[in-house]
């Protein structure tokens, strides 16, 4: 059985005219029909502007369809809920908070009827999980992006979320640190195998860390193209993979759906594959 | 590397004061007689600073007792203005309604001068010093309750949104992200509520009578000791300085990211 479900869902938002823009309803997500079984790890890969973090804030609940349902473990989803744990496209730590307090924060929220020496335990499992043991005290600002990132990563596997969303969580990051954090992300969850519903634009990080890989076509009125199988052992290591023939077969086809805009196959229609 | 004396920024300071007590003495010797000369107010003040906590009965104190007695005044005044200020702006900062319902009457009563104020305190409360702190919380307080309401309205959604998807309590909510989101608004509010209290304290103790440096200014008018006056307005001047430097302190240090 599928653990998240989209059946149709659309979404459009109401644009105020701006100077000499007209206003009116703007289409941005059309028609999104996605199912995800538990253990998977999807990557949803579009260009900028076309609706993703849209994608994800309807998923997490943070606003809502316009039309189409939206299914956890069978059940309509109904608002945000720690259930569905998102690590945002700009971190949103809060500054006033250290790093072990805001990773408390989330692990306090989930798991209130611990004890707070459990509580503690577990936030300082989560902060050690991404490397930052060391750095518990420190505020935020005194981090790098990095570093940000992991305490970002940290909080959402600390809710231990049954779907994990990452809404591009390294596209703010220097190519070697994304590097980095994106290894790191594959061996966190080579170990935990927790679902995940990752946002990006970079083919490469889709390709090491994903089972599955959907293209959004550009908006407006964007929706998901068909599947993408990636077919390769977890963890994965970026030398490994380049060799791969699946998974060239794969960049391809990504590469493919991205330019041509292709959308999944309509009854009747033909589809060329190769 | 040696660090040089930055001799402007003493020479500079020096210069404007010294033009000031050029000003000062012009006006006493060419415009108006009456006007104390800066060394004539300096000889009939000095016992005033150089033994200022002297007592010698209500009205007739050492300086620094004055300002001490003002301060107090200003100080339960001020308490007054924030703790009404602060949970009032985050109301008007929450609810667009309470907003739109409270504007009008925040916008009318804000322009109101503690000159007016003041005889209505005393009808209200039908003594001077509840009178006093009424007029300086009323006057003081809508700096506060601007900033704190403006702070709540720009609590970034991604903060907002982080407190929705672990699904924080109310209460959780209000401390852990809008309280800390609010604070660095609620303290510019606070200073320039400070700033505003000070000045409310010299009418509020003229026209009280009370003891403090409003009330020994106006006394001294009466009993035509002119000097006296001079030496209220500049310990005014340097007391209201050194509190807006404090608060500004106090106000860097909660700024947060
Ligand atoms: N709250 C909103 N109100 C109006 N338009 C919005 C809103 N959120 C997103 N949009 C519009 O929807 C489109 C997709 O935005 P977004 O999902 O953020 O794209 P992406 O994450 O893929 O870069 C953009 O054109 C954006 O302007
Ligand atoms: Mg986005």
């Amino acid at each position: 059985m599928a653990i998240l479900e989209l059946n149709g869902v659309g979404k459009s938002f109401v644009r105020s005219s701006r100077g000499k823009l007209p206003g009116g309803k703007v289409e941005v997500l059309r028609d999104i029909n996605l199912s995800i079984r538990e253990n998977e790890f999807v990557c949803i890969v579009g260009r900028s502007g076309s609706g993703k973090s849209t994608l994800i804030s309807l998923i997490a609940g943070l606003i809502e369809a316009d039309s189409g349902s939206i299914l956890l473990e069978g059940q309509p989803i109904k608002g945000p809920g720690p259930d569905r744990g998102v690590i945002f496209q700009n971190y949103s730590l809060l500054p006033w908070l250290n790093v072990f307090e805001n990773v408390y924060l989330a692990v306090d929220a989930v798991a209130g009827k611990l004890s707070d020496s459990d509580k503690r335990q577990r936030t300082e499992h989560y902060i050690n999980l991404v490397n930052l043991g060391a750095a518990m005290t420190k505020l935020p600002r005194e981090l790098s992006g990095g570093m940000r990132q992991r305490v970002a990563v940290a909080r959402g596997l600390a809710m231990d979320p049954k779907v994990l969303l990452l809404d591009e969580p390294f596209s703010a990051l220097d190519a070697l640190t994304r590097g980095t954090l994106q290894e790191e992300l594959a061996r966190i969850w080579s170990e935990t195998r927790k679902t995940v519903v990752m946002i990006t634009n970079d083919i490469d990080e889709a390709i090491l860390l994903a089972d599955t890989i959907y293209t959004l076509t550009p908006g407006p009125g964007a929706t998901l193209g068909p599947a993408i199988a990636v077919d390769a052992v977890h963890p994965r290591g970026r030398l490994q993979l380049s060799g791969l023939a699946s998974c060239q077969k794969a960049r391809r086809e990504t590469l493919r759906n991205l330019t041509t805009g292709a959308s999944r196959p309509v009854a009747g229609a033909t589809v060329v594959i190769h | 590397m040696e660090k040089r004396f930055d001799s402007a920024a003493v020479i500079l300071p020096l210069l404007g004061i010294g033009l000031m007590l050029f000003i000062w003495t012009a006006i006493s010797l060419k415009v108006a007689p009456d006007l104390p000369s800066p060394l004539k107010t300096w000889q009939e003040s000095k016992q005033y600073i150089l033994d200022p906590f002297f007592k010698d009965g209500e009205m007739n104190q050492g300086i620094l007792r004055f300002a001490f007695l003002s301060l107090v005044r200003v100080a339960k005044g001020f308490t007054l203005a924030i703790a009404i200020g602060t949970p009032l702006g985050f109301l008007l900062g929450l609810s667009p309604k309470f907003n739109q319902g409270f504007d009008p009457v925040i916008q009318v009563l804000r322009p109101i001068s503690p000159l007016a104020w003041l005889p209505l305190g005393l009808v209200i409360f039908k003594q001077s010093e509840p009178a006093a702190l009424f007029t300086i919380a009323i006057c003081a307080m809508w700096p506060t309750v601007i900033n704190t309401a403006m702070g709540v309205r720009s609590i970034g959604t991604e903060y907002l949104n982080v407190g929705r998807v672990l699904k924080l309590s109310p209460m959780k909510t209000l401390t852990k992200i809008m309280i800390p989101a609010t604070l660095p608004y609620m303290f510019t509010g606070y200073r320039l509520s400070l700033g505003m209290a000070w000045l409310v304290i010299v009418a509020a103790e003229m026209l009280t009578g009370s003891p403090g440096l409003g009330g020994f200014l106006w006394q001294e008018y009466n009993s035509l000791v002119y000097s006296h006056i001079l030496l209220s307005v500049l310990a005014i001047g340097l007391i209201g300085f050194a509190l807006d430097r404090l608060m500004g302190v106090v106000e860097r240090r909660f700024k947060t990211a």
